[in-house]
């Protein structure tokens, strides 16, 4: 579904990420872990190409994202990608937020798109705050929304990046709750998280990344028992000892 | 000192018609000046958008000169010095057709441009690039992004700033009187003159200007109340 | 160009100085800084009336910004020349009546720019002293406006150089200041109106843009010092304030 091939990124003089290979099979769900600045984030952001690469390939759904002839919208239409910050559109409100992309960009008509985006807000269990605003929601909320509004374009795969760090403890789970039932549905993820209860019952597959270096791709089971890599012991223990 | 205060005596006949023509000259002059700095600053704020270098140092320095030079000395230069450069033809036509109240709504238009196009940058800057990742993450082409996504937030943004530079061009029209042009504090000065009532002359000039200035503010608070992002 | 600035400079730096009264950018100068210095009294004044928690001090002080703030200053200009020589008792000359309309309308958005950066200050360094059991006078002069003052001091040159710009009206009461000595240039040379009103327009280019580039400079020293307590404004805001 996704292949990541000796990708290389640079901001200036840092290199960001080192010769990255590595591929995400359809239906997997994949986590990727590490320290902060391991290039995780970053990572995740080439694949909808928010951010470029300088070397290497990497391949979506059978199309060269770097491809002369890509069009990157309609492209991008087919990954879905939920924020830290949520990113949800203050002026608009929650059921125009998830309709907006569906209508502009795929052409749906209005009552089509309604109709999809309530349904969408049931699964997470917003249904009633349709004609609220973002103002007006808890972190949680919003980022349920932001899940909905990624799901109505109907993307192969979704992404996410650090989907509950920016919530606060009690609301981490309504999220994560959201995305478990996504990958009980077989949705391709990849996620960026610090969650590793998360990681250990979800994932299909753990990325340990550190220094812009993917050191580490294992089963959740075999990764938290016994990790090979040196620096993914080290991590490991880090995140146990508090 | 007698002196007993008589409004009407400014007021009627000959004078209330000095004063109508004040009114209407500056409003004539605010609202065309309006439109000309709207449409140049919408347009400057949009080309700095593109980016180059090179479009972004013109814009710098055509609004730090309008912001640095006072609105009186660029109307005497517009009135004074560049009418002077024009050739003779084009002199005489502006001449014959009201030559104070073109340069007084090229000059003051003009400058007000440059206020108009940083409120609008400064709305652009306000909206976190998130919003746009969102957007473009969706499948939003640039345009699309633009239309739906960050130009409306940014104009609520922008707003209250440029009622403040809506309320400070009304102003500005004043100075129009020092070309010549019959505007509201020239039609004040020509009753004084006439009538010798000093106090209700002014008064009623100012009356006027506070409540045009005041219905700018209230027109601005409304929109700004209606328009507003709930839940901020 | 350049002639006309070298035989003219005299006149439009200096007025008709040493024969006669001082004139030309010089005059200018001390309009705008006499004309901010002598408002800055009745500005604080105003500021704390605008914040007073007291609707005595609140509503007059408002109204009286709105008028202010609401009437172009040639306006204030013929009310000065009007009330004035009223007041005091004889005529005066253009520049004191200049002066006093500066005064006057200088207070008012003065008055505003000390009232955001009153307001801008977090609640907890008032709370913090009078907590400590200082008065509300005392937190006013020893807490809030001597951070207040210190945080605005970018908006304060800004306003400065607004005042300077306002000065330029001297040309539509015949004060000697430099609008009106390049005026004065422009009729005894004639034929060459528009090398004289840029130069004109050149010079309070330069003379105000080095202020703000001296203002931008200070905000991001200020910025720098006081990363705590200070909230920082946007651009958008000085150009809010504004007055020119």
């Amino acid at each position: 579904m996704i292949y990541f091939s000796k990708v290389n990124k640079w901001y200036g003089e840092y290199h960001a990420l080192v010769n990255v290979s590595a591929q995400v099979k359809q239906g997997e769900v994949v986590v990727v872990c590490g320290p902060s600045g391991s290039g995780k984030s970053t990572l995740i952001r080439t694949i909808n190409r928010l951010e470029d690469i300088k070397d290497g390939e990497i391949t979506v759904n059978g199309q060269d994202i770097r491809g002369r002839h890509l069009d990157v919208n309609r492209f991008r239409a087919t990954v879905g990608f939920v924020f830290q910050s949520f990113n949800l559109f203050p002026h608009l409100s929650v059921l125009e937020n998830i309709v907006l992309a569906p209508t502009t960009v795929s052409g749906m008509n209005k009552a089509e798109a309604k109709a999809k985006a309530l349904s969408l807000l049931d699964r997470v269990g917003l249904k009633a705050k349709a004609s609220s605003y973002p103002g007006q929601l808890s972190g949680g909320q919003q980022q349920r929304v932001a899940i909905a509004r990624a799901l109505a374009m109907s993307p192969p795969v979704m992404l996410f990046d650090e989907p509950t760090s920016a919530l606060d403890p009690e609301m981490v789970g309504e999220v994560l709750q959201v995305m478990k039932s996504l990958a009980k549905e077989g949705m391709t993820m990849v996620c960026v998280t610090h969650e590793m209860g998360f990681a250990r019952e979800v994932a299909d597959t753990i990325w340990f990344m550190d220094k812009g270096q993917l050191l580490e791709v294992a089963p959740p089971d075999q990764f938290f028992a016994n990790p090979q890599h040196p620096r993914a012991k080290q991590f490991l223990s880090d995140l146990r000892s508090h | 000192m007698k002196y007993h205060f008589d409004l009407a005596a400014v007021l009627h006949g000959e004078y209330g018609a000095l004063f109508l023509k004040g009114i209407k000259l500056t409003l004539l002059l605010t609202g065309e000046a309006w439109v000309l700095a709207m449409v140049i600053g919408i347009f400057l704020a949009v080309i700095r958008l593109g980016g180059g270098v090179v479009i972004e140092k013109i814009v710098a320095t055509y609004v730090a000169y309008h912001q640095n030079v006072p609105m009186l000395v660029q109307i005497l230069l517009w009135y004074f010095g560049i009418a002077s450069l024009l050739p003779a033809f084009v002199q005489s036509w502006v001449n014959d057709h009201n030559g104070e109240f073109l340069y007084s709504v090229i000059a003051i238009g003009l400058c007000m441009a440059a206020y108009v196009s940083e409120d609008i940058r400064s709305g652009l800057r306000a909206i976190h690039y998130g919003q746009q990742e969102a957007a473009r993450s969706l499948g939003m082409s640039y345009f699309k992004t633009m239309r739906h996504v960050v130009l409306p937030q940014a104009i609520r943004v922008a707003t209250p700033p440029l009622i403040n530079h809506s309320v400070l061009l009304f102003k500005n029209t004043s100075l129009a009187m020092a070309i010549g042009a019959a505007e509201l504090s020239y039609a004040s000065r020509e009753v004084e003159n006439h009538t010798f009532r000093t106090f209700e002359s002014y008064l009623v000039a100012t009356l006027v200007y506070l409540a045009i200035s005041l219905c700018i503010m209230g027109a601005g608070a409304v929109a700004a109340r209606k328009y507003r992002i709930v839940g901020r | 160009m350049l002639d006309i600035l070298k035989s003219n400079w005299e006149v439009l730096l200096l007025g008709q100085y040493p024969n006669g009264p001082l004139g030309g950018l010089v005059l200018t100068l001390i309009l705008s800084v006499l004309g901010l210095a002598l408002s800055f009294p009745f500005s604080i004044l105003i500021a704390l009336g605008r914040t007073s928690p007291m609707r005595l001090f609140r509503v007059p002080t408002t109204v009286v910004v709105y008028i202010v703030r609401g009437i172009p200053l040639i306006m204030l200009i013929f009310w000065a020349y009007f009330f004035v020589p009223l007041v005091i008792g004889h005529s005066v000359t253009g520049f004191t009546t200049l002066l006093c309309t500066l005064v006057v309308y200088e207070s008012a958005y003065l008055a505003e720019v000390i009232r955001a950066g009153i307001e801008s200050l977090p609640r907890g360094q008032i709370e913090a002293s009078r907590a400590l059991g200082l008065t509300y006078l005392q937190t006013v002069r020893k807490v809030v406006l001597p951070q207040a003052l210190y945080n605005m001091l970018p908006s304060i040159v800004s306003q400065f150089v607004s005042t300077i710009k306002e000065t330029s009206l001297g040309y539509v009461i015949s004060v000697q200041e430099l609008t009106f000595s390049a005026n004065q240039v422009n009729n005894n040379l004639l034929t060459q109106p528009f090398q004289v009103f840029a130069i004109l327009a050149l010079t309070y280019f330069v003379v105000c843009f080095i202020l703000t580039q001296f203002a931008h400079r200070l905000e991001r020293r200020i910025h720098h010092r006081r990363a705590g307590t200070f909230i920082k404004r946007s651009p958008a805001d000085d150009l809010l304030l504004q007055s020119e």
